[in-house]
């Protein structure tokens, strides 16, 4: 294993130190584990918390400013951070309107945000919470644990974010929040696995042409594995995949997100992209709206992830309204 | 050698070191069973907390009761862990310290109603059931044979001895098992053939305890 890592146990302390550093719009407290806004919560205004296990990169503290999160909490590298932390940044971006907890389901995320929702509560801060559950690739049922929140993170952050500055009520930005969720759907593909700085070696064995269909973003094996095939046929797949899941009929618009979960160089994120844009020209449906790049990652995964998003006019105004993240920066 | 009539809170103490030692040793193997059906930090999760735990415990000085030993490790797991094993494991203790009460020392009676709150506590909080292939396979077993123990006039120690055989039963029934909760469960049919990491921790508590008291 070859990493920019100091020492396995340190990863997380060190690279909050650098976030510290690189960007003096944010205060990160190291020790809590806690990065917030530098600038207090305007009094009424809702506030936004995520958090989630590091190596998802600049999920979820690269989304801190201005039109996204209050606030986020990383956990140790691919596992969910701890109730105090959430609550701690609870306390310190309440502004008196109540938090929104953004929370990925996967069982550890979904039980240490309950815990904290529930002390939270105790202390008098009224909490939402929306949960995201986006991958297709997981069956949904009432015997498991549902499918993963992934790529629909980052929008669910944005346009809840934005309703937030917008001043919706507690209830109205949770309840954006989970209309932006319901509307999106995302489909992932690696073609290798990824090295967590604690294990030191790769998740999974992947040969050199063959490709993991239907994964997560935590190194976890997909659904299936199959043969490398060309860009197209991949991404035909993944499309089918998704439209199964959510039919798009022609005239609708969507907000097209292809991500890439860590080690995929933009040029063939792009080469996906002309090929999601082919699939949704050919069914009629417009891109209103696209993103293309690495925002949801899997530390140094190759693959990438498709996200599509049913718009109307409302998302697409909160889509547009300003944002000012590390991450995501415009209409600034 | 005679094993302990009651569990009193040095030898409450002495399980969570006893754990505390036991996922030290076994985190390599902990950490491959979940790296082949998760995402491989089960190991390196539960090093962690136990660490914490006897950090904590060192920290709280004398408590006399073995109540207060099991809430402060299951309060600290919580703080500590992380993940879906922080919560499960850490509300798990808490509710076996809670109905150990201000008991100074319990009996086998009282430890079995103890750890039966402790299994409960695991399924209200992670929806799980028995068959689903998580911890519960584990605690489901474990508990039902030292109650069953108990029932039958056995001691602490024998009731204990019988709960850690259970748990080792009922984790390697796992293997066969398709995941329906956690992170396997987005494996499919292709989480079987594996054993679960968390019924293979919960071994470990259950192995701990039976030596501790033993």
């Amino acid at each position: 294993m070859k990493k920019l890592i100091n020492s396995p146990d340190e990863v997380v302390t060190d690279a909050l130190a650098g976030i510290a550093a690189a960007h003096p719009g944010l205060s990160v407290d190291t020790k809590a584990r806690v990065i917030t806004r530098a600038a207090q919560t305007r009094i009424g205004k809702v506030a936004l918390v995520s958090g989630g296990g590091s190596g998802h990169e600049p999920l979820h503290g690269g989304f801190v400013g201005t039109g996204m999160l209050d606030a986020a909490c990383p956990g140790e590298v691919f596992t969910s951070p701890v109730p105090d932390q959430m609550l701690a940044a609870a306390k310190a971006v309440d502004g008196g309107a109540g938090v929104v907890f953004v929370v990925k389901n996967y069982t550890g995320d979904v039980l240490n945000f309950r815990m904290a929702a529930e002390f939270a509560e105790e202390e008098g801060i009224s909490v939402q919470t929306v949960l995201v559950d986006d991958d297709v690739a997981v069956q949904d049922s009432t015997w498991t644990a549902g499918r993963r929140g992934t790529g629909a993170t980052l929008l669910v952050e944005k346009m809840a974010g934005a309703a937030a500055e917008f001043g919706g009520s507690l209830a109205e930005v949770a309840a954006t929040g989970r209309r932006v969720n319901a509307a999106s759907r995302s489909f992932a593909v690696a073609l290798t696995s990824c090295t967590t700085p604690a294990a030191g070696r790769p998740g999974f064995d992947l040969p050199e042409d063959e490709i993991e269909v239907g994964v997560g973003i935590h190194g976890e094996p997909g659904r299936s594995r199959e043969k490398i095939r060309p860009a197209r046929q991949i991404v035909a797949d993944a499309m089918a995949a998704i439209l199964d899941d959510q039919p798009l009929d022609p005239g609708e618009e969507v907000i097209a997100l292809v991500n890439g979960l860590g080690g995929t160089p933009l040029l063939e994120l792009y080469i996906v992209f002309g090929e999601v844009a082919s699939v949704l020209a050919a069914r009629g449906v417009r891109i209103a709206r696209s993103l293309v790049g690495n925002y949801v990652t899997s530390l140094d995964m190759a693959g990438v992830s498709i996200t599509l998003c049913r718009a109307d006019e409302e998302l697409l105004t909160l889509w547009d309204a300003p944002v000012n993240t590390p991450a995501l920066r415009w209409g600034v | 050698m005679v094993g302990l009539e009651l569990l009193d809170a040095d030898a409450a103490r002495d399980w969570m070191a006893r754990t505390a030692a036991a996922v030290l040793d076994e985190r390599d193997r902990l950490t491959e069973l979940d790296a082949a059906i998760g995402d491989g930090d089960h190991g390196v999760s539960m090093v962690r907390g136990f660490t914490a735990v006897s950090a904590a415990l060192a920290a709280a000085g004398e408590l006399s009761l073995p109540g207060a030993v099991l809430l402060l490790a299951g309060r600290t797991l919580v703080s500590s862990v992380g993940g879906a094993s922080g919560p499960l494991y850490g509300s798990a203790l808490r509710a076996v310290g809670k109905a150990l009460g201000d008991a100074g020392g319990a009996d086998g009676k009282q430890v079995g109603a103890a750890l039966g709150a402790g299994r409960d506590a695991i399924a209200a909080l992670g929806g799980a059931r028995g068959g689903d292939k998580t911890m519960l396979d584990a605690w489901i077993p474990a508990v039902a044979g030292f109650e069953f123990a108990v029932a039958g006039g056995g001691s602490l120690d024998a009731a204990a001895q019988f709960a850690a055989g259970a748990a080792e039963g009922g984790a390697e029934e796992t293997v066969p098992m398709e995941a329906r909760k956690g992170r396997a469960s987005y494996l499919g049919p292709r989480s079987v053939g594996h054993l679960d990491p968390g019924a293979a921790s919960t071994v470990l508590l259950f192995r701990a305890l039976a030596d501790a008291v033993g």
